[in-house]
């Protein structure tokens, strides 16, 4: 399927022109908004997602073909719905075609647009979510599942996104449908019991798409188009009483906002100490805040909230113009004591060396390290963090050792010329001194 | 749908495990048979002798036929019991296996049916 775009109202099937501005930037997102919702609402009753996109394809075909000549129609999203239903009951009906599972009266009833009122019908999409991030389907497919199905991207864009060729993808891709079709995986909101953990799953799925995993995949830039941020704002309207949701919605935002800072006039990459906080994006930060709120008043604190809380404090330094290392230390000891990782650990370290001294963030490192054993050794931030404090410990020549280690395991251009141009500078006060 | 619930584990040798344990075991099973009887979605339950018991029978090497003793693979762990389940839907199935006494101390692998036997033909 490919990716959908609405322009001036318009529905545009294949991939999007790439236009800018925010009046572009919310169409998008509203025509992704309705991809998700139409999928889920085909595929729900025969957990066929398959069979589903075909039928939508169709759908957007034949509104490519008849809307120009015949105008808009009042409700498109009805249209569609509709068109997309009889293509799923013809398809049915062919004689290829057995039904295995029952008829939904509700689902399956020859429908009119007329009397068809999409916002009257529930929204599936967290369904399909829980669907992508279910136990029965392989963990690394979860984000790629959910950001083709959700929000429509294409077997290409997602496969840029995780570095893997468009076929490998689009195979892992129509594998797992099938799998969810014949295993019949079903789209419902699970009992009290499993729910919790089958969130973790759809908010770690959702994370996926904005963080890069180290540990096996080594850092590459992502490629993901700017409404993939979306995911985790669309999971916040779907799950609103989850604070962790928010908090991870938050969590995205505030790192998107600092985005514009990352870089500077000539694409060398800037740390976050150094970063001009006026770059950063005030409307994301707001947004970010009310997400915070709205997890806050929940009282019930978790990972991600802890990790955008984190991320509230350093973007404070715009107002502040300093940064509450003690309040990040204290967050980073209850991150690092709630949801323990190489990644919470190493920030951790981080931290605790600007507040305690470079020594004290050297001991908490190099004992994390030990204590993670042989799969730490890839995992570049602790290298790079290790070299800056040898660095401001004034052990050169250790430094230039831990930089190169680091410079080795880093795949982003810039980020690796900030670490060559540090290393040089190590390497030359060691051997002054 | 159908779902067959496949329990594999490792086959005790003879002895290993003493009366009490089996009794236990049995016990486990008995209740856990009743459930699911109880709930109306058991279709059958065979708990499998062990594979010292087993034979072979295949034509696929160019249509000859060929009994052996002995299961098709030899593996650590080995086909146990078989439930055969009606449910709605994989998470219905699952919730079963995780009840399985067998989980305890081997694995479950959930299939869905592909077609069955049922009323003198084949399924769809």
């Amino acid at each position: 399927m490919d990716a959908l775009t609405s322009e001036d109202g318009r529905w545009v099937a294949g991939p999007g022109p790439g236009a800018t501005g925010p009046a572009a930037h919310a169409a998008s997102l509203a025509a992704r908004d309705s991809y998700g919702r139409l999928l889920a609402l085909l595929s729900a009753s025969a957990s066929d997602l398959a069979s589903a996109e075909d039928a939508l394809a169709d759908a957007f075909e034949r509104a490519l073909r008849t809307w120009p000549a015949h105008g808009v129609p009042g409700n498109p999203d009805a249209w569609l719905l509709t068109v997309a239903r009889n293509r799923l009951r013809d398809h049915w009906k062919s004689a290829q075609t057995q039904r295995v599972f029952p008829l939904d009266a509700e689902q399956d009833a020859p429908a009119h647009i007329d009397d068809l009122d999409v916002d009257a019908i529930p929204d599936r999409r967290l369904e399909l979510m829980l669907v992508c991030a279910h136990p029965a389907i392989e963990r690394a497919v979860h984000t790629p599942l959910m950001l083709n199905t959700v929000l429509g991207f294409t077997a290409e864009q997602v496969g840029q996104a995780f570095s893997v060729p468009t076929s490998t993808m689009a195979t892992r891709l129509v594998r797992a449908k099938k799998r969810i079709k014949a295993a019949r995986i079903p789209f419902r909101i699970p009992g009290r019991g499993d729910l919790p953990a089958r969130m973790t799953a759809v908010l770690e799925a959702v994370y996926g798409a904005y963080v890069i995993d180290w540990a096996t995949t080594g850092p590459q830039a992502r490629q993901l188009p700017p409404e993939a941020l979306h995911l985790a704002e669309v999971l916040t309207r779907l799950a609103p009483d989850d604070p962790e949701a928010h908090g991870l919605a938050a969590l995205v935002q505030l790192s998107a906002a600092r985005a514009p800072a990352r870089a500077d006039a000539n694409g060398r990459f800037v740390p976050l100490a150094d970063q001009d906080p006026s770059l950063w994006d005030p409307r994301l930060i707001d947004r970010a805040h009310e997400h915070l709120r709205a997890a806050h008043a929940r009282g019930q604190l978790g990972r991600f909230q802890l990790e955008a809380a984190i991320q509230a404090v350093h973007c404070a330094r715009r107002q502040a113009g300093t940064t509450d290392w003690p309040a990040l230390l204290t967050l980073h000891r209850l991150l690092h004591a709630i949801a323990p990782s190489l990644g919470s650990g190493v920030a951790l370290a981080a931290v605790t060396a600007e507040v305690e001294g470079p020594a004290a963030g050297l001991a908490t490192l190099d004992a994390l390290l030990q204590d993670a054993g042989q799969h730490a050794r890839r995992f570049q931030p602790a290298r790079a963090t290790r070299a800056h404090l040898l660095d401001q410990l004034g052990r050169s020549e250790e430094a230039v050792a831990a930089y190169d280690s680091a410079i080795d395991l880093t795949h982003d251009t810039a980020e690796r010329q900030y670490l060559q141009h540090r290393r040089d500078r190590a390497n030359r006060c060691s051997q002054r001194c | 749908m159908r779902y067959a619930l496949l329990m594999h584990y490792r086959e005790p040798a003879e002895g290993e495990i003493s009366e009490d344990a089996i009794a236990e075991a049995m016990e486990a099973f008995g209740a856990y048979g009743r459930a699911l009887e109880q709930a109306g979605v058991l279709l059958s339950a065979d708990v499998l002798q062990p594979t010292a018991a087993t034979t072979t029978v295949t034509r696929r090497e160019g249509g000859v036929l060929r009994v052996q003793d002995g299961p098709f693979a030899e593996t650590k762990e080995a086909l146990a019991g078989v439930f055969v389940l009606d449910v709605p839907d994989l998470d219905a199935a699952i919730g079963w296996a995780e009840k399985c006494p067998g989980a305890q101390w081997g694995v479950i692998e959930v299939r869905p049916t592909a077609t069955a036997f049922v009323d003198g033909r084949w399924t769809r």
